[in-house]
């Protein structure tokens, strides 16, 4: 099979794995060619700070977006983020500053709010057997009502905590600059990929999303991890809640709005099946950073209207929804 | 008579209204003032209507086994277009200008149903994601249409549609239920419900059978599209303005919402018309409600969250096995053999 074969089958065995990167390899492409673009039709556009900007501008997407990822991975959905998220800001700035509760306490108990219903969500379409679509539909109404009946006010916070997290600049070589948001979430993607490719619970994740049915009569803890991964998901909206919070300094109700279609574009985009089972978190990156990237051609461009955001953003989905189709179809 | 899949949501509507009649007591009362009816009621159904017919689309879609994401773009793509073009005309109260772009508007609205259609039908991609793209790049294409602006019309034959009366009752109540009488008999009046029906069951099967599914699902999501186009026409009509970024925003949650609490099965294979319709109302009336009892309107969608999760739990056939099944058995012993059948067969449709 390695060495005496012919070279027919070894140049498919070679051809193989390639394909299950195809999607990460397009959206990666794509993304250096529209920084190619961008650099060549705008000054001051080829730097390297434009890219980390777009880290820092979409930190709590990254994190939402990655959560996202674990549940599309199982084949759900999760449609309460944007609502968590928001739930998340506001609850906070209102404890930290109307309340003067400890910011690190209060940002604990976020995410194990967050985590709560987020397990609370994944328990009731395990047990249940009610679609993901719909559970998560009502922990988003859930969340959102919650949101409105805490403030309808944008709520300001000048915390000296939360403000000295929000300002402090870590100075990377080469007159470079990150936030602490941007380090919290690729911590928060180096776990996920740590997670899915190196645990029992990761590989019990691609399981459920290849097929649920074997995966249970495989013996895999299917109730068990779909739960986690749903609390996971809620842990990352929370996490991505306070990471909005920082970036803002302030808690709004309306934050987020639409933010769960923007995670599912990114994860979508970054080349995971929504059908399950296949995807990557560094694919969800780099669909966070091709989301960021049209913004960003956007800004430079000037000319063009914020709209145009959202008629991109929904033609790479149908390209890559297309190619994905494609790479299905090749496969079966 | 418990086990009519129209019992329970039935019970919660006229629960509600009687809920109303206890805080506000003539809520039942239907006046008539300047030759129109006015009442509590009426503006249920008024501002209702458009709901309605977003809901009949979605029930259609729904019973293929799909789901139709884009239904909200829809809306404000339509409404847009048609303001546009009335905004455009020298006299914006001239009949025929209106009537053009209330076509166009529809048009519009149904050629990018069959685009939603060509991408489930003919490239099998999953409904939920091809319906995604449209919601996704149709805001955007709506506030193209409009600019970025909100434009603001001074039209009357156009108002008709959305806040006019006709022969005493508000116009919109008359096109919902024109379009729920018309598509009621077309599906149940022919073959064509239960092909729609079948091919929700099982796709494969049925296509095998000899039912041309593919092109069923182009029909409905066509359908969709277009009752989502009139509804757009209404709520810009209502409001006499096109507002590409807030108009028909979740209206498609709703009518998803609408369409469950109507007991058609999001899986497929089975719809009600009737059902969809009280659903519909039954939202409205939600709405309504917080709003004259003067609870805050910000915990309408607390109150959403609860009526979806309870009208989803006691439609789940799990819940039903592990939770209500315990709480039945003590009592008389006729009880459990009738409830095993009717949860064994909700799990096999």
């Amino acid at each position: 099979m390695t060495t005496t074969a012919v070279p027919s089958p070894a140049k498919r065995l070679s051809y193989r794995p390639q394909q299950k990167y195809i999607p990460v390899l397009a959206t990666g492409s794509l993304l250096v060619l529209m920084f190619v673009i961008g650099s060549l039709r705008y000054e001051n556009f080829g730097s390297a700070q434009v890219i980390l900007d777009i880290f820092i501008d979409n930190a709590f997407l990254l994190v939402v977006a990655v959560g996202m990822t674990f549940v599309i991975l199982t084949g759900g959905i999760d449609l309460s983020v944007g609502a968590v998220v928001a739930l998340s800001t506001i609850l906070s700035a209102t404890l930290v500053q109307e309340r003067g509760w400890n910011p690190v306490l209060v940002i604990f108990l976020m995410l194990l709010l967050g985590s709560a219903l987020g397990a609370g969500m994944g328990s009731v379409i395990h047990f249940f057997e009610i679609q993901p679509f719909i559970v998560t539909l009502a922990g988003m109404f859930l969340a959102r009502g919650l949101c409105y009946v805490i403030s309808i006010d944008s709520i300001s916070i000048d915390n000296e905590f939360y403000v000295r997290l929000a300002q402090t600049r870590i100075a990377l070589p080469g007159g470079l600059h990150v936030s602490p948001s941007v380090v919290i979430a690729l911590i928060v993607v180096l776990a996920a990929g740590y997670v899915l490719h190196l645990t029992r619970l990761g590989r019990t994740v691609y399981a459920i999303g290849g097929n649920q049915q074997s995966a249970m009569l495989m013996g895999l803890a299917v109730g068990r991890t779909k739960v986690l991964v749903y609390a996971i998901s809620g842990f990352c909206s929370a996490l991505g809640g306070v990471l909005l919070s920082l970036y803002t300094l302030s808690g709004y109700s309306l934050n987020g709005v639409g933010m769960e279609l923007d995670a599912i574009a990114a994860v979508v985009i970054g080349g995971t099946l929504l059908i399950g089972g296949s995807g990557y978190v560094w694919g969800t990156v780099l669909g966070v950073l091709t989301l960021g990237m049209i913004q960003t051609l956007i800004v430079f461009d000037g000319t063009l209207s914020s709209w145009w955001t959202r008629i991109f953003i929904g033609t790479l989905l149908f390209i890559f929804i297309l190619l994905q189709r494609i790479i299905s179809v090749r496969r079966v | 008579m418990t086990r009519h899949r129209l019992f329970w949501p039935s019970l919660v509507l006229v629960g509600l209204l009687l809920g109303n009649l206890a805080f506000t007591p003539d809520f039942f009362s239907i006046q008539v003032r300047d030759g129109h009816l006015y009442g509590s009621l009426i503006d249920i159904l008024r501002l209702g209507a458009p709901l309605i017919l977003v809901g009949l689309g979605m029930t259609l879609v729904i019973a293929t086994g799909g789901i139709d994401l884009s239904v909200g773009s829809v809306v404000a793509i339509s409404g847009a277009m048609a303001c546009l073009l009335i905004s455009k005309q020298n006299d914006m109260n001239d009949v025929t200008g209106v009537l053009t772009a209330i076509a166009v508007g529809v048009l519009l609205a149904t050629a990018l149903g069959l685009w939603n259609g060509f991408l489930v039908a003919g490239l099998g991609i999953q409904p939920i994601v091809a319906t995604l793209i449209l919601m996704v790049a149709g805001r955007g294409l709506a506030q193209l249409i409009t600019d970025g602006q909100i434009i603001t019309i001074r039209s009357s034959p156009y108002k008709l549609i959305g806040a006019g009366y006709w022969l005493a009752v508000p116009f919109s109540i008359l096109v919902a239920l024109g379009v729920f009488g018309l598509a009621s008999m077309l599906v149940r009046r022919s073959a064509l419900g239960l092909l729609i029906e079948s091919v929700g069951g099982n796709a494969e099967a049925s296509r095998l059978a000899g039912v041309q599914s593919r092109r069923l699902v182009w029909l409905v999501y066509a359908f969709s599209a277009t009752t989502a186009g009139v509804a757009g026409l209404m709520i810009s009509s209502n409001v006499s303005s096109a507002d590409g970024n807030n108009a028909g925003l979740w209206i498609e949650l709703d009518a998803i919402l609408a369409v469950v609490i109507g007991g058609t099965s999001l899986a497929g294979g089975r719809f009600s018309f009737a059902g969809t319709v009280i659903g519909a109302l039954l939202i409205q009336t939600l709405s309504t409600t917080i709003f004259t009892i003067g609870i805050p309107p910000e915990t309408t969608l607390l109150f959403k969250a609860l009526v979806v999760t309870l009208v989803c739990l006691l439609q789940s056939p799990a819940f039903r096995a592990k939770v209500l099944r315990q709480r039945r058995q003590p009592p008389p012993a006729t009880a459990p053999p009738k409830t095993q059948p009717t949860s064994e067969i909700e799990v096999s449709a």
